[in-house]
């Protein structure tokens, strides 16, 4: 720390809260010894200080606005329209449409986002291994989008650009068609330049392949984590939530019952930070990577994910209860991605 | 009228026409050029600066400047990449409005913290707590102490200076001047190194009240208003003695040009214990202090040939000193940087005010300005100011 001189002392000193750097910090510590303790309580919530993170207190999100609401987001699976080839398959088939709409990302922050059909994240795909699924995609869009589908198909069908359909422009309409496989919990997401802003911007979703043989019935649950860089900045992020908002699970938890088999498809798709975790509060759970496997490779309560990496938790609440879940990168947790289960008889 | 009158009136004349001038082309480009204009575009450009925090255990409260063209509508605030709740701010802030958050944040003594700002469009910005302390509480106390300080560095040194003089009138004319020269010297110093401080903290200030150029303002309309105080002066003069009465004028000007600095003194004294910053304090006000001395000794240089009356002197080191005391009480209350860089300008002016007045009387028999008596009376200045500048540091 450079030493003070009278100049830094009447710089630092005319501008308040700068100072402390001017004239050296460890004077200050010594001389203050304002022991540090709980807010004083102006309000009445559960958001002060040492309570843990939350945004302004009776702020609220208005989901409505949205168009999209994280707890039905939760269970809401898409099998499509179903019908049968000549072959005798099954054919799934989807109309997805990408848009641009600004969505409340956290109360009181508007965020320009890309969506596709509308919500952050997209709507969870979902089909059996084998079937064979038509995608009708419509760029509604000003930008041009793909998709981009995880999992085994040709390379016309990769939603890269000058590959196949190639770069999606605006107005215009294209059909992915390919089959599914291999079964396990994937991903889809736009693929255009610069990536890291089509994805972040809100243009990805959940895509479940369901194995042959069905796994065990369960209280299934999508669960996307992700984030929004809302200075544009590609710095990291502002805000990091689970299912489209931030500590939106804190308010309203996920509720489950007690005993029950609880399958959470666990994904995640977070921009501008290279890792992000799911940590569960009193309760292990089995962890599928990819869900590609039926064994699991791991009984756990935390796992770490890469960018694009997801897997199956699979566990039974012992107790009933609230129980906390969040990233235990803990700078995530407290920008947003925490929530809870409340577990109930 | 008498000839210098009529020289100040002509001089004046080509400032008006010039003033007048530049408002007839701006109304012009307004009324003309604004309708040509294209509108901005782009989003909304938003801009806050902290003009002050204030600490207290389990709170941080931070006074916020909307110093951007548009309003700004704060959304969410997050400490150290955490989410806080707060009060306030639940209005947009208008154009150089202001606006108070207070946010739950249980913060530790002595530890460096970032509040960040997240505005309704998602930008965010920043304001950086180096190092947390509990902010003292402006009571009657607080008040007292200030006025305490203020004395310590403005009245107590300037009396003290001006203790010299009975010595100094023993040392002859060519040793007044050199004296002069001196006085010079410390005070083109001060002028120099309060201007470097004025621009520095404008720069911090967000710029929405000008930022340096109100270092610029506040010289040139202290320069004015002295200037104007001095004709006032030399006109009472003539009509009295008008050869005697110049050292007394030129020590009164004197005195107010260190009044006017000493005001920035105190200001960065009072905003400094504002944010509980005196930890260093009594080294820095002792170093004040001794270097505030060599300001009575400016003073009282151009009174080495006169009996001026006991009052008359202490009235000079009040006058020179207690602007001190005043700044500590603003700059303890009201810690705008912007403010505070102008009142350093003032100073600024105020001196150079001084420094022009003086010249006349460092001439010597020859009618040189420069000759070696001076020279070296002005560099001895500089490095006495420079010198006694170091010794705030030990
Ligand atoms: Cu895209």
């Amino acid at each position: 720390m450079a030493a003070p001189s009278r100049r830094r002392f009447l710089v630092g000193g005319a501008v308040a809260g700068t100072a402390s750097a001017a004239l050296g910090a460890r004077s200050v510590v010594r001389d203050s010894g304002a022991p540090a303790k709980a807010a004083s309580g102006h309000t009445g919530g559960h958001g002060n200080g040492v309570n843990g993170p939350t945004f302004r207190e009776g702020g609220a999100v208005d989901h409505r606005g949205n168009g999209f609401h994280p707890s039905k987001i939760l269970r809401d699976f898409d099998y499509g329209r179903v019908s049968h080839t000549g072959q005798g398959r099954v054919l799934r088939e989807w109309e997805i449409v990408a848009g641009d709409k600004e969505v409340e990302v956290a109360p009181g922050v508007r965020f320009p986002a890309w969506t596709f059909n509308g919500r952050v994240p997209g709507p969870t795909l979902r089909c059996r291994e084998g079937d064979l699924l038509r995608v009708r995609f419509t760029n509604g869009s000003a930008h041009p989008h793909t998709m981009h589908f995880h999992g085994i198909h040709p390379a016309e069908m990769d939603g890269v650009p000058d590959v196949g359909l190639g770069v999606i422009d605006p107005g215009r309409s294209v059909v992915y068609e390919f089959d599914a496989k291999p079964f396990g919990v994937h991903l889809y997401h736009c693929h255009v330049g610069p990536l890291a802003e089509h994805i972040s911007r809100g243009l990805y979703g959940t895509f479940i392949v369901d194995p042959p043989q069905p796994r065990r019935s369960a209280d299934e649950l999508v669960m996307v984590m992700h984030g929004y860089n809302t200075t544009f900045d590609g710095q990291g992020n502002q805000l990091y939530a689970v299912n489209g908002i931030p500590f939106h699970f804190m308010h309203e938890p996920v509720r489950v019952r007690r005993g029950e088999l609880v399958r959470i498809y666990l994904v995640n798709i977070l921009e501008y930070d290279p890792i992000n975790s799911f940590h569960l509060h009193g309760n292990f759970f089995d962890y599928y990577p990819t869900g590609t496997r039926l064994e699991p490779a791991e009984y756990t309560d935390t796992i770490a994910q890469a960018q694009g990496q997801r897997g199956i938790c699979e566990v039974r609440f012992p107790y009933a209860g609230r129980f906390m879940f969040h990233a235990h990168q803990t700078e995530f947790a407290e920008l947003g991605w925490m929530g809870f289960f409340e577990v109930t008889e | 009228m008498t000839v210098d009158r009529v020289g100040s009136a002509r001089a004046w004349v080509p400032a008006i026409i010039c003033v007048v001038l530049i408002g007839v082309v701006l109304v012009a480009l307004a009324v003309v050029g604004g309708r040509t204009l294209p509108d901005r575009a782009g989003p909304p450009i938003e801009q806050l600066a902290v003009e002050r925090n204030e600490l207290s255990p389990g709170s941080i409260t931070l006074t916020l400047r909307n110093t951007g063209p548009d309003p700004v509508q704060v959304a969410q605030v997050f400490v150290n990449d955490a989410y806080v709740d707060f009060d306030g701010g639940t209005r947009p802030i208008e154009r150089l409005d202001t606006e108070t958050l207070r946010l739950a944040y249980p913060w530790q003594s002595g530890q460096p913290y970032q509040v960040s700002i997240v505005t309704s469009t998602g930008v965010v910005i920043e304001h950086e707590i180096p190092a947390a302390v509990d902010t003292p509480q402006a009571g009657g106390g607080f008040f007292a102490l200030m006025a305490l300080l203020g004395t310590y560095v403005g009245i107590i040194p300037v009396v003290l200076g001006m203790l010299f003089l009975p010595a100094l009138r023993r040392i002859g004319s060519r040793g007044v001047r050199a004296l002069l020269a001196l006085t010079v010297g410390l005070l083109a110093f001060l002028a120099v190194d309060a201007t470097i401080e004025g621009l520095e903290l404008a720069g911090t200030g967000g710029g929405a009240f000008g930022g340096p150029a109100l270092v610029v303002l506040g010289a040139v309309l202290a320069f004015l208003a002295l200037t104007a105080v001095d004709h006032r002066l030399r006109t009472r003069a003539r009509h009295g003695e008008p050869r005697r009465v110049s050292g007394t004028r030129l020590a009164f000007m004197i005195a107010i040009g260190i009044g006017l600095h000493n005001l920035g003194e105190g200001l960065a004294i009072g905003a400094a214990y504002a944010v509980g910053e005196l930890a260093l304090g009594a080294t820095l006000v002792v170093g004040f202090t001794i270097q505030n001395t060599t300001e009575g000794l400016a003073i009282v240089a151009p009174l080495t040939r006169r009996r001026p009356a006991l009052s008359r002197l202490l009235g000079l080191g009040v006058l020179a000193g207690a602007p001190a005391i005043g700044g500590a009480l603003l700059g303890a209350t009201v810690t705008n940087a912007e403010l505070s860089a102008f009142l350093l300008g003032v100073g600024v002016g105020a001196i150079v005010q001084v420094v022009v007045q003086m010249a006349p009387s460092l001439r010597g028999r020859d009618d040189r300005v420069l000759d070696p008596a001076t020279i070296g009376g002005v560099a001895a200045g500089l490095l006495t100011m420079y010198l006694t500048g170091l010794l705030v540091i030990a």
